[in-house]
């Protein structure tokens, strides 16, 4: 530690600095206030417009938004069946996705955290990372090439005399494709969460007679539950919103929620009805908020 | 519990917010309400030319042969933005930020209607007095002999195939509708548009229907289309909007057999891909390009340059034989001709009986235009539509 | 300790997941060196076209570094912002806390369709022009959030008896920041900053919405897809883009390793 340049007698610094020691809860606001505000400003104000917009009314003809309330664009929604076998479409792919990436990330993410040496920890890690930084779009299109008719897939399929998978275009080509490009995001919090477990309660474990099954079951996957309920966040709310892929891949013969709310928003300029339809995947992903929280996924992101 | 509240807060306060905004102001998108008619007098000349120039226009209509030479006679830099779909470009118009678009006619009435597109004075165009009568002063984009525009293009959505696995070679938009045809290796384009292509399939497969015009459809009429899309979906590997996306298609050949333009036909080809591509019996869809300009262009003197100069014969034979499409100006087929023998014959440039069977693209309004009064399904309802027959 | 048996299987386990993660990657690698103008497999041709067309191409150039300053621009706000907020939620106690910790992960876990769209309200609604400002501050709310959860994860797991210790030995306020707290989260910023980076960097969705004329690198490629002649070239430029990326990725990695592991990634 340096000497304390304060030698200037008791100087301006040192005065602020008492201050906000003795009154704690002005440094509380001063740390909290400018990031609160450019959070509440910039997007939760947006957020809530979002959301009134779904109760706003659109002028047919000339395409403005008239600012008179409504229940219409929600009860749209609410009764549509088309919309609910969208929900249905949506959720399941989520949810699939999800169950997957877990049972991939896991293994990867524990030998990582508690197997492998030093060096390949390192190496692996850097190769978790780097796949984030290729384009997502440039991935998106490199599945629908592979899962082709004639595509990577089948001419690899074919090398070992396999039949072809026609898989083009199929929800089966999407979910492969979903798993695929999330899957650094469920491996990095698991890896984390299992990185923090000190070896000594392991030890303690094994030493109280648990067999290494049992230290998984009851001691390590406890602890690693946060990370795997962080890693679910985003691998569910990417692929509930997401309608790219579902056009790269899927070749929009499907609809996802997000392919929708676009087609809404973008062609048919229909905001508000955009909106109404935006409700529901907000509702969903408020509610899988709810029941991660539970599980202490906040604390693991 | 905390959370519980928070979150109902702020579901109260967006609804608060939205009953509290009582007042009808309205949150700008385009012009006002429709118009069209009589309006302030149009201008009698091309005042200075701006330096540049927003167009939106489908892809291959503004490619650097035609765009070169109109920055370096005129100085007007052009940025294009391409559009997929009418639908795309109809809200790209919205933004404000383009000066003109070649609206296909499934655009350029509600364009019309929305007070986006503004008259245009048709002296104003050198080469306008030759256009092919037929699209001098058509209903997409003229109202009233009022004239929204100037006509560029023309073409059919016809039906391609790979000649090398769709056999026999097809005649008929049928095996494309039957649900089981070629089954994962079919597409159809991504707009509900396309429902028109339905109707007019069953304009002379299922002819009780009585199905006079595939855009004025009455409620039975349009069940019946949606529900052979319903049927179509089974056979459907994807939707296209992108081309060059339906060209990587039928490359790799994920799909053997869709509706598609000349274009796609064209680079196929020109690829070796063992591409056909036939106007079926029934007859086919179409579109009528026309360019238009916003109605609080930026800069509206290069745009009506750029229309006097997309109207000349030259810059309509490049256009034509880049996208295979037919030439608004028949002048351009001596040019054309030369390129490819026939070309104008075989695309019909001139025929009117030819260009009277397509059922060109326009707008469904509820107004069916003719004694049926107002029974006809809009347009809105076409696009709840297709999300169904997406989702069936 | 594991039984041997199954430290062999995860490890060919693991390997295999790696595998999975690489080969489209190497596939866009070959790709970019595909001499047919379509995406087509397997690859007859090879040609170096795709690169010389990239390098030489000045809206390419143009959209990396717009990328590149949203990145940093948002990275930037959201390192500030990020690790006020963190040090806010870990060292205080105060009514709504709870309530906070769901708003801000809620730009995370809401999809970039509602952010994107939300932001659109706004800026349509306030008649702003779209431009690489309105791009970054879309970019710095997810950013921001990013930063936070690093950040917090790292404070909750040091106590502040240190920074007590430090200030009875009669270091002040800054003193105290600036040798014992910024250290320690040094890596934790490190880290959170990294990921910020890359989020903003490969956005495409929020930044479609809340784009002007300029483009970013990904609305480049996305508008590059459309183009039948040219659209390969994209995979060139994004095979240069992770090749770029390498480097600070390594970086970092190192700077992790020497303080002890990426704990702090939380």
């Amino acid at each position: 530690m340096s000497t304390p340049t304060a030698s200037a007698p008791f100087g301006a610094r040192r005065r602020l600095s008492a201050f906000f020691y003795r009154h704690r809860w002005l440094k509380l606001l001063a740390l909290l206030i400018p990031p609160l505000s450019w959070i509440v400003v910039v997007y939760l104000a947006a957020l809530v417009v979002l959301l009134a917009t779904a109760f706003w009314q659109q002028d047919e003809l000339s395409g403005q938004i008239i600012h008179t309330f409504t229940w219409d664009n929600v009860r749209t929604v609410k009764d549509d069946p088309t919309l609910h076998a969208v929900t249905r479409q949506t959720v399941q792919m989520a949810v699939l996705v999800t169950i997957t990436d877990i049972l991939l990330a896991f293994p990867l993410a524990y030998y990582m955290a508690r197997v492998a040496s030093r060096g390949v920890r390192a190496l692996l890690f850097v190769g978790v990372l780097m796949p984030l930084w290729s384009s997502y779009l440039i991935k998106a299109y490199t599945w629908r090439l592979m899962t082709g008719d004639a595509g990577t897939i089948n001419w690899a399929l074919a090398k070992i005399d396999l039949g072809p998978l026609h898989i083009a275009f199929s929800t089966t080509a999407m979910w492969l494709a979903f798993t695929y490009i999330w899957l650094p995001y469920m491996v990095l919090p698991i890896y984390a969460a299992l990185e923090r477990i000190p070896g000594s309660l392991i030890e303690a474990s094994s030493d109280l007679g648990g067999r290494s099954w049992r230290t998984l079951r009851s001691v390590i996957m406890p602890l690693a539950l946060p990370g795997i309920a962080a890693g679910s966040i985003f691998t569910f709310s990417l692929t509930l919103g997401d309608y790219i892929m579902v056009d790269l891949v899927g070749g929009n013969k499907t609809d996802f929620l997000g392919s929708v709310i676009f087609r809404y928003q973008g062609i048919a300029n229909d905001l508000p009805l955009a909106a109404a339809i935006a409700l529901v995947p907000v509702i969903v992903i408020t509610i899988y908020l709810l029941l991660v929280k539970r599980l202490g996924a906040f604390e693991a992101l | 519990m905390r959370v519980r509240l928070v979150l109902a807060a702020v579901l109260v306060s967006a609804m608060a917010v939205a009953a509290g905004c009582g007042s009808s102001s309205s949150s700008g998108n385009g012009g006002s309400g429709s118009n069209g008619s009589s309006g302030p007098s149009l201008p009698q000349s091309i005042g200075p030319l701006e330096t540049s120039l927003n167009l939106i226009a489908w892809q291959g209509y503004t490619e650097p042969n035609v765009l070169k030479p109109f920055e370096k006679q005129t100085g007007c830099q052009v940025n294009v933005k391409y559009g997929q779909t009418s639908d795309e470009m109809y809200k790209l118009m919205q933004s404000g930020n383009y000066d003109g678009v070649s609206a296909s006619g499934d655009a350029s009435n509600r364009l019309i209607a929305s007070g986006l597109v503004s008259p245009i004075n048709p002296n104003l165009i050198s080469d306008f007095g030759d256009i092919t009568p037929q699209l001098q002063s058509p209903p997409h984009n003229t109202i009233n002999g009022v004239h929204y525009g100037v006509s560029y293009q023309w073409g059919a959505n016809i039906l391609m195939y790979n000649k090398t696995v769709v056999s026999p070679a097809p005649d008929s938009w049928g095996v494309i509708f039957d649900g089981t045809s070629y089954k994962g290796k079919v597409d159809a384009y991504d707009s509900p548009i396309y429902i028109a292509d339905a109707a007019l399939y069953l304009k002379s497969a299922q002819p009780d229907l009585k199905i006079t015009d595939p855009y004025e459809l009455t409620q039975p009429q349009f069940d019946a289309a949606v529900n052979l899309l319903k049927k179509q979906h089974q056979q459907i590997g994807n939707y296209w909007s992108s081309f060059t996306a339906q060209i990587q298609d039928f490359t790799q050949g994920s799909i053997v057999i869709g509706p598609t333009w000349p274009y796609q036909l064209n680079t196929l080809k020109a690829a070796k891909v063992p591409v056909e591509a036939v106007l079926p019996k029934e007859g086919a869809t179409g579109w009528a390009d026309t360019w238009m300009e916003y109605s609080k262009a930026a800069h509206p003197n290069c745009m009506l340059k750029w229309m006097d100069y997309a109207t000349t014969p030259e810059v309509q034979a490049k256009t034509a034989y880049t996208f295979g499409s037919a030439p608004a100006n028949p002048k351009a087929c001596a040019i054309l001709d030369k390129q490819v023998k026939n070309y104008c014959a075989d695309y019909h440039v001139t025929d009117p009986n030819y260009f009277d069977h397509i059922s060109f693209w326009k707008t469904p309004l509820s107004e069916c235009g003719d004694s049926r009064g107002n029974t006809c399904v809009p347009y809105t309802e076409w696009f709840q539509a297709w999300t169904d027959i997406k989702n069936s | 300790m594991e039984p041997r048996p199954v430290r062999i299987g995860l490890r060919i386990f693991s390997f295999g997941v790696m595998a999975f993660l690489y080969i489209p990657l190497v596939v866009i690698v070959m790709a970019s060196f595909n001499a047919s103008r379509i995406p087509t497999w397997p690859i007859k041709d090879y040609t170096l076209h795709w690169w010389s067309l990239a390098l030489h191409d000045q809206t390419a150039r143009t959209a990396l570094e717009n990328s590149f300053k949203v990145g940093l621009a948002a990275t930037a706000v959201a390192l500030v912002l990020g690790s006020a907020a963190a040090f806010a939620l870990s060292r205080f106690r105060f009514f709504g806390k709870n309530s906070l910790s769901l708003l801000l992960v809620l730009p995370l876990a809401l999809p970039g369709i509602i952010t994107g769209l939300s932001l659109l309200s706004v800026i349509e609604y306030l008649s702003l022009t779209p431009s690489l400002v309105t791009v970054a501050i879309g970019h710095s709310t997810f950013c921001i959030v990013v930063v936070f959860n690093n950040a917090v994860a790292r404070l909750r797991r040091s106590s502040s008896s240190f920074e007590e210790a430090s200030m009875d030995l009669g270091a002040d306020g800054w003193q105290t920041f600036r040798f014992i707290t910024l250290p320690n989260l040094a890596t934790a910023l490190v880290a959170g900053g990294l990921l910020a980076f890359a989020l903003s960097f490969d956005e495409i969705v929020v930044t479609n919405f809340t784009a002007g004329a300029q483009q970013t690198l990904p609305l480049w490629i996305y508008n590059q897809f459309r183009l039948p002649n040219t659209a390969q070239e994209v995979n060139a430029v994004a095979v240069f883009v992770i090749a770029l990326t390498a480097i600070p990725v390594y970086l970092a990695q190192r700077l992790m390793r020497e303080s002890g592991g990426i704990g702090g990634r939380g």
